[in-house]
């Protein structure tokens, strides 16, 4: 069976699944369509988190961000992992023991203010919606890619599938087809992965293979690859504060930390168990599952990176003639993704430091016209300048994403293993874009509707509202993957960005300090919220020209945009303390409230 | 608050003080600011500085929130503030 009918029967029955599951999982209540009912058994919520979490970007980006961060890569590990921590400590039980429905809902109660509740809906709306339009586009693209059939296509079909199960079962059918897209996309991330750990070094974990021999007797992975890039003119792999700053890594981690807890569509997740306790453990859960992707990634970056070099250079490193690059080289030149030059006019292809093209690196195709070798032509050629001491100027141009993509076909697996990437590539995408669509609508018809504009209208109405809300956000988000803003890229750092400095804080404060009042809240949330966007559009645009470089010299403590999150948190803490020293203390109905959280029972 | 349940959040406040220490110190203490000290020490092909950044951090955080959900259902009873 040829690849493309293997591809449409695995996606297929995935889709198939999904509805069936969603079908089961009808939500008859506004309580089945916000919270699942809160019957869901810890562990299953634990999966369902994973999915949730784990984007397109997890999926399909983040080996390959490693790859070509080395040791920065960390960052991201341990951002998007340490999150949890602070969740299920900080966070998730106090939330689940207060025992309503959205994120608004229990700021609006805790500082007794609408005000705050407003204020805090809009925060999530626009978190979720800049997280919502990459899903849509990364679910096109993996069609496209694997399909080939326009992205447009994939779109509206991934749209099709969110609507069904997101409008009929809510966050009831959200979570048991959450439940199953985390066993198609790990299943389809950890195949692979094993597969190529074996080939390159014996071991079959991935985790362990990243420390361990090549099989080949040419020592360890690590140890190659360090020597192998800085030949080739590169920085070494595993020395820390090559590209950034330690300062700027600190930041940049705690940032991505803070922000997952703040994160709505995940804190909303631990809503939906029956107990305080449960909330607690099924963090770890969550958290369980998620460490097999995110273990498994470093080992697929070094790995994949370790594999395109030998590939491109040839075993004698001296490079490739074209004829005899493999297949999927060429495959994924036609898909754009990759890009050959050949600078030094000796027919073969050569990959090492620098960029082998002018502009911003990525290649201007002439539409189909072929080069002199049968390449692809491209417009924009740079120097072709050696980097260091390398022997040779790089030649091509890689898009990181295909370090997941092509990972099969680099490691010459067979047909069903890329057909597996396909579908787990969209499980990834649909799982996290059903769950911000849920706290998006549920934010409009609960704390919008129900809560401030419309408070007589009655459970059904409610339920209807949800999921009329639930249709025009997936209608919106497919118009924001169809027609991307050219800000989409760089919004990305916004949305944990605002959640760090914004939502985070004062969740936590409502929590933990029984003196804080409405007063503070709502400014500090002002503050994190204004400072946050502020220093990121200062430096990066966002619908204006940038005001200052975004250069190290210029950021505040040397912190980069992405790690702005930390400075707006702070300056949170700091606003909301001082104002509320400043003001009456809360009501005592709102100490006795936070009392009653800090306990189970 | 009644006695018990403050004692109760104390007890809370410093387990969750110990578990944030820790998580402070695997992830921002061996994995960035002494990564170039851990990094003189060796496991298998690991430098240990970069194992704590890209694998080692991440395993602590997952014992950390099992041994503090399960620290936490035993200060429930002993508080006797379990649920149910």
């Amino acid at each position: 069976m040829d690849l493309q009918t293997l591809t449409y029967i695995t996606i297929g029955l995935s889709f198939v699944l999904y509805i069936g599951i969603a079908f089961w999982s009808r939500a008859t209540s506004t309580g089945d369509f916000y919270v699942a009912g809160k019957h869901v058994n810890p562990i299953a919520n634990g999966m369902a988190t994973a999915a949730d979490w784990m984007s397109a970007a997890s999926f399909i980006s983040m080996a390959g961000l490693i790859s070509f961060l080395g040791y920065e890569g960390g960052m991201y590990l341990m951002g998007w992992t340490g999150g949890y921590v602070l969740l299920a400590m900080l966070l998730a039980p106090y939330l689940r023991k207060f025992g309503k429905f959205t994120v608004p809902e229990f700021i609006g109660d805790r500082y007794y203010s609408q005000l705050a509740r407003v204020v805090a809906v809009i925060c999530l709306i626009f978190i979720s919606f800049t997280y919502v339009a990459g899903q849509m586009r990364g679910v096109g693209i993996v069609f496209s890619r694997f399909l080939e059939v326009p992205v447009e296509t994939g779109l509206f079909v991934g749209m099709g599938i969110v609507f069904i199960y997101a409008v009929l079962g809510g966050m009831k059918g959200i979570t048991y087809t959450q439940v199953a897209q985390y066993c198609v996309l790990i299943f389809a991330y950890t195949v692979p992965a094993v597969f190529i750990a074996i080939q390159a070094t014996d071991n079959p974990l991935p985790q362990l293979a990243l420390g361990s021999q090549l099989s080949d007797g040419s020592g360890f992975l690590l140890d190659k690859l360090d020597k192998t890039l800085v030949d080739l003119g590169f920085g070494d792999y595993t020395s820390p504060f090559n590209d950034k700053s330690m300062i700027d890594v600190c930041a940049i981690t705690l940032a991505l930390m803070v922000g997952t807890a703040g994160l709505p569509h995940v804190i909303v997740r631990f809503f939906t168990v029956p107990k305080v306790r449960d909330a607690r453990i099924s963090a770890g859960w969550a958290l369980l599952f998620i460490t097999l992707l995110y273990t498994t990634a470093p080992a697929v970056g070094a790995l994949s990176r370790m594999n395109l070099i030998t590939t491109v250079n040839g075993t004698d490193g001296s490079g490739t003639t074209y004829a005899e690059t493999p297949g999927w080289f060429k495959t994924w030149e036609n898909s754009g993704l990759l890009a050959w030059f050949d600078h030094n006019g000796d027919g073969k292809v050569q990959y090492a430091a620098g960029n082998a093209f002018d502009g911003n690196g990525k290649p201007v195709f002439n539409g189909e016209l072929r080069g002199p070798n049968g390449e692809r032509a491209t417009s924009n050629p740079g120097e072709g300048e050696r980097v260091g001491n390398a022997p040779f100027a790089n030649e091509i141009y890689v898009d990181r994403d295909i370090m997941v993509l092509a990972n099969p076909e680099i490691a010459g697996l067979p047909n069903w293993v890329i057909a597996l990437i396909a579908a787990g590539g969209i499980a990834a995408a649909l799982s996290t874009a059903a769950g911000l669509l849920l706290v998006i609508s549920s934010s409009v018809s609960h704390d919008l509707l129900k809560g401030t504009f419309a408070k007589n209208i009655s459970d059904r109405t409610e339920l209807m509202a949800g999921r009329v809300a639930a249709g025009v956000a997936i209608t919106i988000a497919g118009y924001l993957g169809l027609h991307p803003p050219a800000f989409v890229a760089q919004v990305v750092a916004f949305a944990f960005g605002l959640a760090a400095s914004s939502l985070f804080p004062v969740i936590l404060m409502g929590i933990f300090n029984k003196r804080m009042n409405k007063w503070g809240a709502i400014s500090g949330m002002l503050t994190g919220l204004t400072f946050t966007l502020g220093y990121i559009i200062y430096f990066k645009g966002v619908f204006i020209e940038p005001f200052a470089a975004n250069i190290p010299e210029n950021w505040i403590l040397g912190i980069s945009p992405e790690g702005a999150g930390v400075i707006g948190m702070v300056l949170n803490f700091a606003v909301a303390t001082i104002v509320a020293r400043n003001t009456a203390p809360p009501p005592l109905h709102i100490q006795k409230m936070v009392d009653d959280i800090r306990v189970p029972n | 608050m009644d006695t018990s349940k403050e004692a109760y959040w104390r007890a809370n406040i410093r387990l969750v003080s110990g578990c944030l220490i820790v998580w402070f110190s695997v992830s921002f203490g061996c994995g960035i600011l002494l990564v170039d000290f851990f990094n003189h020490f060796q496991i298998g092909g690991y430098k240990l500085g970069f194992w704590f950044a890209q694998q080692g951090s991440i395993f602590t955080f997952l014992i950390l929130i099992f041994f503090y959900a399960f620290r936490m259902n035993t200060l429930d009873r002993k508080y006797g503030v379990r649920e149910d």
